[in-house]
């Protein structure tokens, strides 16, 4: 009913001005409410703005990190055998192929991210493995906490992460992800002259 | 044995009809057409076709990753390209690359809903069957993922180029949906998401979403396949296959970029090498003769295979019969669709001599595909440099195939 109501002016405007080059043309479709578009909306900005509520550590996130995640990812998060998720402790000399572009420890995916509301995200929506989507705001926080301390961007066992603090959290690839630009028809930066 | 036992009792239901057919003279006299044993009950048969038994090209997964992984959900499967013809990829053959999707998500079409929001005006939720009323368009273009890599071990094209696929898509134009929602002032990107477990999506300007991008249900005159999304998939014409968004059910109208589950695969350092890594160059691959294969002898061949381009139509394919010193074009014999599979032939007389035969795309924009050795030399290093490193961006580099004197060929990328 909100919806509606937010609608009458939008339709008597649309009647009064049928020039409104943003009116809808076909009229299909279902207007979503506002609880529909939130229990679906789990997308953050780099900003934070949508993060809910919450907050946790990392002295909280290694339990949950135990309970949860060490069945795939190992005891120390280094050895797997699901994608590493804390750098190694004594990393071999020669470490094998490190994704592009390497950064510390290489394979560590969580640290490549240029914004720490990515890690959010991404353990909100993909994590643990069965069970998707289970995670509670305080978890989330925790376990981001978690991989953050042990990968040496946040100093603090106790440091809180929430809505707030998160989007501020340095990481270190913060520079180091280009957003370039497009626009239609443009060629890509190199190919060779004939 | 099960599915032994299963054909033989389909025969057995078939049979009566089969026989009875299979044992007629035709009117002009001569044998009749041998039948195949029906591996299928007759009804079955009637009601969806099948190829022949003699026909058994397949799609295997890519040579150096487990298909599935260890956790059974990861699955990297190559198209086989050597035994395409034309341009279209049927469908039961699109190459699939799936992070963390089921390979055979089972959505119901009437339970299934797309919601477009974030900074519109009109946030809109629609049904399949609501987006089928829409003003459809048709349009046959490449996917292709960015981990299509040729390596020297790899033999055939089917595992140097099989990660990439074209179909008719159909649907409704995404810039139709946005436009009804009423696009807001100061929005800038499109987050996308589908409805598998991890929720995999991308981030992608907003002009590319404008400019040509449809959310589609159909593929070559049929739903979507289910490992093709069904029932709704983002089509990004000419960009990496990752951003065609699969199980499509959200996309949110943003002021910025966000970076979701599956955009890490885009993170680079230099603007430059982030641009390459977006938009497919142009790119072009010779399906015969190609890696594998074997030439009976001396002779004429028709020299053929592929091009295509993330920048539009293809304007000229030239192959070299000479590892690259000399280029003749080749003849396009279809009609050239923008950011398309586009069949190219050229007659060829081989004479027996040991050669290297190359094929090279140039596109609309004017964008000429390179070697690996005009790739290094732009980034200032060795020509061997690729040897040890992945390709910077999309991997488009013209592929040789390397024909030994006794008719044998081999990839012969060093």
């Amino acid at each position: 009913m909100r919806s509606f109501r937010f609608f009458l002016p939008v339709i008597a405007l649309v009647v009064c001005h049928a020039a409104w080059a943003q009116s809808p043309t076909y009229g299909l479709g279902k207007t979503p409410t506002e609880d529909e578009i939130r229990a679906w909306d789990i997308s953050i900005s780099p900003t934070g703005k949508e993060l809910p509520p919450g907050h946790g550590t990392a002295k909280e996130g290694a339990q949950v990190y135990t309970q949860k995640c060490s069945i795939c990812h190992g005891t120390t998060g280094s050895e797997g055998p699901a994608p590493m998720v804390i750098k190694r402790q004594n990393p071999p000399a020669n470490p094998g192929p490190c994704l592009a572009p390497c950064i510390r420890d290489g394979n560590v995916m969580a640290m490549h991210a240029p914004y720490a509301t990515v890690i959010w995200d991404f353990i909100n929506r993909g994590m643990p493995f069965k069970q998707e989507g289970s995670l509670k705001p305080d978890e989330v926080y925790a376990l981001t906490a978690f991989i953050l301390y042990k990968n040496g961007v946040i100093g603090g066992e106790d440091d809180v992460l929430d809505q707030q603090s998160l989007p501020k959290v340095k990481m270190p690839n913060a520079d180091g992800a280009a957003i370039p630009d497009w626009k239609p028809g443009q060629p890509r930066p190199f190919w060779p002259k004939p | 044995m099960a599915s032994k036992k299963a054909s033989r009792r389909g025969f057995l239901k078939a049979g009566a009809a089969a026989a009875a057919v299979g044992a007629m003279k035709t009117a002009s006299g001569q044998a009749a057409v041998p039948q195949a044993q029906p591996q299928k009950s007759l009804k079955d048969l009637v009601a969806y076709g099948e190829r022949s038994r003699f026909v058994t090209s397949v799609r295997v997964p890519v040579v150096d990753r487990p298909s599935p992984d260890q956790f059974g959900l990861i699955f990297h499967i190559l198209t086989p390209l050597q035994e395409q013809v034309g341009n279209i990829t049927p469908s039961s053959l699109h190459f699939v690359g799936t992070h963390r999707g089921a390979i055979v998500p089972d959505l119901d079409p009437k339970e299934h809903k797309f919601m477009i929001h974030g900074m519109v005006d009109r946030p809109l939720e629609f049904t399949v069957d609501e987006l089928k009323r829409f003003p459809s368009v048709s349009r046959i273009h490449f996917i292709e993922c960015l981990g299509n890599h040729s390596k020297p071990e790899y033999k055939t094209v089917q595992e140097t180029h099989g990660l990439t696929s074209c179909s008719e898509w159909t649907g409704v134009p995404m810039s139709l949906l946005l436009k009804e929602c009423g696009v807001q002032k100061g929005a800038a990107w499109i987050v996308s998401e589908g409805l598998e477990e991890v929720k995999g999506g991308g981030s992608i300007r907003l002009a590319k979403a404008m400019d040509d991008m449809m959310v589609a249900y159909g593929q070559n005159g049929e739903p979507l396949r289910p490992q093709q999304g069904f029932p709704l998939r983002l089509i990004v014409p000419g960009f990496e296959g990752v951003y065609n968004t699969k199980w499509l059910r959200r996309v949110k109208v943003v002021d910025r970029y966000y970076m979701t589950y599956n955009d890490y695969g885009h993170i680079q350092k230099e603007e430059e090498i982030a641009a390459m890594t977006v938009q497919w160059g142009p790119k072009s691959v010779i399906t015969f003769p190609s890696g594998g294969q074997q030439l009976p002898g001396p002779g004429v061949y028709q020299i053929t295979g592929l091009a295509w381009s993330g920048g539009g139509k293809v304007r000229k394919v030239e192959i070299s019969t000479d590892g690259g010193q000399t280029w003749k074009e080749a003849e396009i014999p279809g009609e050239v669709h923008s950011k398309a599979h586009t069949r190219f032939g050229l007659n060829w007389k081989w004479d027996g001599q040991e050669c290297t035969l190359m094929s090279r795309c140039t596109d609309e924009l004017g964008q000429l595909q390179p070697m690996r050795s005009q790739l290094a030399q732009h980034f200032h290093e060795p020509p061997d440099y690729y040897k040890t490193h992945g390709v910077q961006g999309t991997d488009n580099m013209i592929q040789p195939w390397r024909v030994a004197s006794d008719g044998s060929v081999h990839n012969a990328l060093v």
